[in-house]
């Protein structure tokens, strides 16, 4: 259960539709069930009254909705932020990739998000609803009567692993603000880092071979804001709708992981959204974990306009025969 | 009607897999279900279906369809296509083989595909029957009977064995090699499996989704909708529903330079993709409305149309399962045409 409510945050937002501050409000729409619900935009309180929900299964990152939402508004656009979101929001921000003036953001705190699939797997299939309560989550199924399993077992991946419940970026806070956590997210990096060459390569060959190149990860990545993906662009002499073979998978995203590198929040959504599962979001935290070693540790979208190591030279960085000594060590 | 019992399970796909290649649902370590080429050791997945769609297996992503050799002045132009091996699909959903029957009628058609016609006569299908449809299955709004699925062989699964029912020649001669590890049985338990099944779907949740509004003939009712607007305002534009779906059959052509020569393939291609469909003036769709609305037009009006009012969707639920927003063909369906739930 979420500590915010769906109706402080309809208040909210209708009180600020009618005081004329927005014109727009990002929110989400219930679906056929519990779980899967739509992010929408609301331009009036009618709508919203009738259907505008929020819960544990509302994890989308709205920051990148704002490159669009954004141009749209008369006003302002009124956007809900979680903690992890707000980060995203920065960056964004540091890229000069949206209008600050023309969003009103709403800081709310999470508690983190479940996973559908997570709950699936944990309870059964035929998932008819979900309730929560507190620790516990109760799943009606259509088979398998009422199961319920623990909030702490459900959550998805990167609420297991939350970095923070600090907000970063808002124009206003619903509720208590949170701490920047010291969180366990790049343990199973280090156990990646511990395996042999063939071992790690067998581990990511076996993950990226199931890349069916949708490019959801991409779509939906709030670090991916290219107008036009070299992937999509046919002169680019790279351009593939699907993988030609498993090389390609590879190339894609760990090209991907190398150019959100050092802008990548570890938002989690990439991981989220992968119809094959594919650990997407451990590419990702492996270059943070790099970065942090080798310059300092560094979270981007801390602050806006902030200098990220790897484009902020210093004379006391890294040479670049580093990787070899370390390619060496791990060999 | 033969059935086997469950603990000659393993015996039977050994045999199936002397003969050609087998392929099952299998669990992957992701928890989910994938299709794999049976050998020793593998277990079929009691999951109802895969993540990814059976289609794979007659249209693959990714095939190469000729090639070109320059030498000099002179290109070779050389024919790669070669004899499928026969191989088998065990497991295949009502909704998955319904998919077939879609596709056939695309790449079937004269000119007939010949790379697509090559595996459909060298597959055999062995259907199973569902007994536990999910909260996401629709397959009932098109039609399909999921507790009596088509196929080259019809499988029931009950807790103690397989039952196999040949349903075309195909079939039969598969039957006919297995003899040996199945016996004759009569249909009770089968019919006891359906009568429970069907009471199922009946009263599943989208049990009562209907397609009746759309069909041939309603392009102008439903193409200048402004729910599209809505109902497409948060899509990502990524592939994924299009990538999982069991009927969705576009695909691009390219030219991929080898250096020495050209290699030219097909692969997928997504409607939701900002290059689908790519002409010299650039993509007939210029923003997601219209490429979203494309997607479900096609399904529920324009397929039908061509195709003597069969609609393009086999209510398989993977789009409902799979896409990062949440937004699918059944949303689709109840909003378009102003009587949104």
């Amino acid at each position: 259960m979420q500590t915010v409510t769906r109706d402080m945050l309809v208040s909210r937002a209708k009180a600020l539709l009618a005081d004329g501050t927005v014109d727009r409000v990002l929110g989400w729409k219930a679906g056929e069930f519990t779980y899967d619900v739509t992010p929408g935009v609301f331009t009036d309180a009618d709508a919203m009254e009738k259907e505008f929900v929020y819960g544990d299964f509302c994890g989308a990152n709205f920051s990148k909705y704002l490159l669009t939402e954004a141009r749209k508004t008369e006003k302002k656009v009124l956007v809900f932020l979680k903690p992890c979101d707000t980060y995203s929001f920065n960056q964004l921000l540091t890229e000069h990739r949206f209008d600050r003036e023309k969003v009103y953001a709403i800081g709310i705190p999470c508690d983190g998000m479940l996973d559908i699939h997570k709950i699936r797997t944990l309870s059964a299939e035929g998932v008819t609803g979900i309730d929560t309560d507190g620790e516990s989550v109760t799943v009606h199924t259509l088979y398998d009567g009422d199961k319920t399993v623990a909030r702490a077992d459900a959550l998805a991946e990167r609420c297991v692993n939350c970095k923070s419940k600090k907000h970063v970026a808002y124009d206003e806070l619903l509720g208590e603000d949170g701490e920047i956590i010291d969180s366990a997210r790049f343990d199973e990096v280090a156990a990646i880092e511990k395996m042999t060459p063939d071992e790690r390569f067998a581990f990511w060959q076996d993950a990226l071979s199931r890349c069916i190149r949708c490019n959801a990860c991409r779509d939906v990545c709030p670090a991916c804001t290219c107008e036009k993906c070299v992937f999509d662009n046919p002169n680019s002499g790279v351009e593939n709708k699907s993988p030609a073979n498993s090389f390609e998978e590879q190339m894609f995203h760990i090209i991907r992981a190398f150019h959100v590198a050092g802008r990548c929040t570890d938002c989690g959504e990439c991981s989220r959204v992968c119809p094959q599962h594919i650990p997407l979001h451990l590419l990702n935290r492996k270059f943070i974990k790099d970065i942090d070693e080798f310059y300092g540790e560094y979270q981007a979208g801390e602050k806006v306009g902030s200098r990220a190591p790897l484009v902020d030279f210093m004379t006391g960085d890294l040479e670049p025969s580093e990787a070899v000594k370390r390619g060496e060590t791990n060999a | 009607m033969r059935k086997c019992s469950l603990t000659a399970l393993d015996a039977l796909f050994a045999k199936m897999a002397e003969s050609a290649a087998l392929y099952l649902p299998v669990d992957g370590d992701d928890g989910r279900a994938h299709y794999a080429q049976w050998q020793e050791g593998l277990h079929l997945s009691d999951a109802l279906n895969t993540v990814r769609s059976a289609k794979d297996f007659f249209f693959p992503q990714t095939e190469n369809l000729m090639a070109f050799k320059v030498n000099g002045k002179t290109i070779e132009i050389i024919d790669t296509r070669t004899e499928a091996d026969d191989f088998i699909v065990f497991g295949v959903r009502a909704c998955d083989v319904r998919s077939f029957d879609i596709l056939d009628t695309v790449f079937l058609a004269e000119p007939a595909d010949s790379y697509y016609a090559n595996r459909r006569a060298h597959g055999v299908i062995i259907s199973l029957a569902c007994t536990r449809p999910a909260e996401t299955c629709f397959c009932s709004t098109f039609g399909i009977d999921a507790s009596t699925p088509a196929g080259d062989v019809v499988c029931w699964k009950t807790d103690d064995a397989l039952y196999m029912e040949a349903k075309t020649e195909k079939g039969s001669a598969l039957m006919a090699a297995l003899a040996d590890l199945t016996e004759e049985c009569d249909t009770d338990a089968v019919k006891a499996q359906q009568a429970t099944t069907k009471e199922r779907m009946a009263k599943l949740p989208l049990a009562d989704l209907t397609a009746d509004k759309f069909g041939g003939g309603k392009t102008m009712e439903f193409f200048s909708d402004p729910a599209w607007a809505t109902l497409s305002e948060a899509c990502l534009g990524c592939g994924t529903c299009t990538f999982v779906c069991p009927t969705c059959q576009c695909y691009d052509i390219k030219d991929f330079d080898t250096g020495h020569g050209v290699t030219r393939l097909r692969c997928w291609d997504s409607c939701m993709y900002s290059d689908f469909t790519k002409m010299a003036h650039g993509n007939p769709r210029l923003t997601q409305v219209e490429r979203f609305r494309q997607r479900f037009m096609h399904k529920l009006v324009y397929y039908p149309e061509n195709n003597g009012g069969v609609f393009g969707c086999v209510g398989c639920g993977r789009c409902l399962t799979r896409c990062p927003i949440s937004m699918n063909i059944v949303k689709v369906m109840k909003n378009l045409g102003g009587d949104a739930k």
